[in-house]
């Protein structure tokens, strides 16, 4: 069913297909040794052009425990491309080598064009401010396997909602099931995009206080204020620690409330949440790389359970 | 009252919203033409209270997606020997090429060489088009 295709955005799976790779990745936790040799003999080449150890090793990881290999680089400055050559190019040639691209660039859209000139899978591994599917993915794999279900769940986004692509994805994909409310906490600076807002027809709340609404969210989805999304440095500056969860802001959040962050994290959560049982964010670093094994084999066409 | 001659062969855009009658005379880039034509502002209408009517002396090819987007309301009259040889009813189009360039400067179609991007309508009422790669709102 997903044999060939191209994962751009969440939303180019349909919800069947989507929880098609979320039990596999369920399955392949429960049972990692079976799917050792799936991928042998198959090449993902992971493109990256900005730098992105956490992704690029979820990838890695991901393709080498079923057994497949890698080609690829970590910066664009080290490739063709710093000759000139165009995305399109170098798409067109990476597909003759390799069976599968996981590509990040700092461009948006720039995935979709690369899947326009491909011949193999493209995994959009972020573009820009724009889409991060497969952090979508991991999200869902977390939600899903600690909370046992994704529908009837209240999430708040905390953070940078303008740039913060990994909120964009994982609003689109989560508006699509059932009774779920969002809340959104940002600085009126960096407010969730009103494409976004129209998308999920009002089933959210938007509020600048973190206090004013924790005691209420099934899943606080935390983000970084992100430096390289900024032209202005004072901006930057004046924004970064607009919301630090710490262990007494926890105090009147739910007891099964789950604590979720894409990772990397700089201040914005306190290390001494770290401890706390509803902070799953390194587990869900976990089901990230779970998720995209998952991935790579229904793309590829490898899976063996089907 | 104004009078301006009838043309013999061209183009006659009627019912423009009062107002918008200089866009489209600048869109279709008839500031730089170097035959007849003819700008009406606030005629009377009786459908329109008031309305720009544009008058061309030449054959010449009109874009009719951009007057779509600008104003879908518009219409178009080809005409002959004086008369209407055809009369062009016009509606905003679900997706346009090569009218928008993306406003967002991180989109690949900034940097990457790619003919004719393709921007879909995603808002009627205000017009409103989204780059196919971005995804980025866009109007004229």
């Amino acid at each position: 069913m997903l044999k060939g295709r191209n994962l751009i955005q969440p939303n180019d799976f349909s919800l069947q297909e989507l929880d098609s790779v979320l039990s596999l990745g369920e399955k392949i936790i429960q049972n990692p040794q079976k799917y050792v040799d799936v991928c042998k003999g198959k090449l993902l080449s992971t493109l990256f052009y900005e730098p992105s150890t956490r992704t690029r090793f979820s990838f890695e990881a991901a393709m080498l425990r079923l057994g497949g290999s890698l080609v690829g680089f970590s910066e664009p400055g080290s490739s063709s491309v710093s000759k000139g050559e165009s995305l399109a190019d170098t798409i067109r040639t990476v597909g003759c080598y390799a069976d599968i691209i996981a590509m990040r660039h700092p461009k948006e859209g720039s995935a979709y064009l690369a899947a326009k000139h491909s011949n193999i899978p493209v995994i959009n591994a972020g573009d820009g401010g724009h889409q991060h599917p497969t952090q979508t993915l991991t999200d869902l794999l977390t939600i899903k396997s600690l909370k046992k279900d994704l529908n009837n769940l209240t999430i708040g986004l905390c953070g940078d909602l303008k740039f913060g692509r990994t909120v964009h994805s994982l609003v689109k994909a989560m508006a699509r099931y059932q009774n779920i409310k969002f809340v959104f906490i940002s600085p009126s600076e960096l407010k969730i995009p009103d494409y976004i807002k129209e998308e999920i027809e009002g089933n959210y709340y938007e509020t600048s206080s973190l206090e004013e609404v924790i005691d209420k969210v099934d899943i606080l989805y935390m983000t970084r204020v992100q430096r390289e999304r900024f032209i202005n440095e004072e901006e930057y500056l004046r924004l970064k620690d607009s919301y630090i969860l710490t262990k007494d802001k926890l105090k009147t959040a739910k007891e099964d409330m789950l604590i979720l962050h894409p990772l990397p994290r700089v201040n914005e959560i306190s290390t001494e949440v770290d401890d706390d049982p509803r902070a799953v964010y390194f587990e869900q670093a976990r089901y990230g790389m779970f998720v995209r094994m998952a991935l790579i084999m229904k793309l590829l066409g490898v899976d063996i359970d089907a | 009252m104004l009078n301006i001659n009838s043309i013999k062969k061209g183009i006659v855009i009627d019912h423009i919203k009062a107002g918008c009658g200089y866009k489209i005379f600048k869109q279709l880039g008839l500031h730089k033409a170097d035959y007849s034509v003819a700008l009406l502002k606030n005629v009377s209408s009786n459908a329109m209270d008031k309305k720009d009517i544009i008058k061309i002396e030449n054959e010449i090819n009109i874009d009719f997606t951009v007057l779509g987007i600008i104003d879908p309301n518009i219409t178009v009259n080809v005409i002959e020997n004086e008369k209407i040889k055809e009369k062009i009813k016009l509606s905003i189009p679900k997706t346009v090429k090569g009218i928008f360039k993306c406003k967002n400067p991180r989109c690949i179609t900034t940097v990457e060489n790619i003919d004719e991007v393709e921007f879909l309508l995603v808002n009627e009422e205000n017009k409103e088009y989204k780059c196919e790669y971005c995804e980025s709102r866009t109007s004229l």
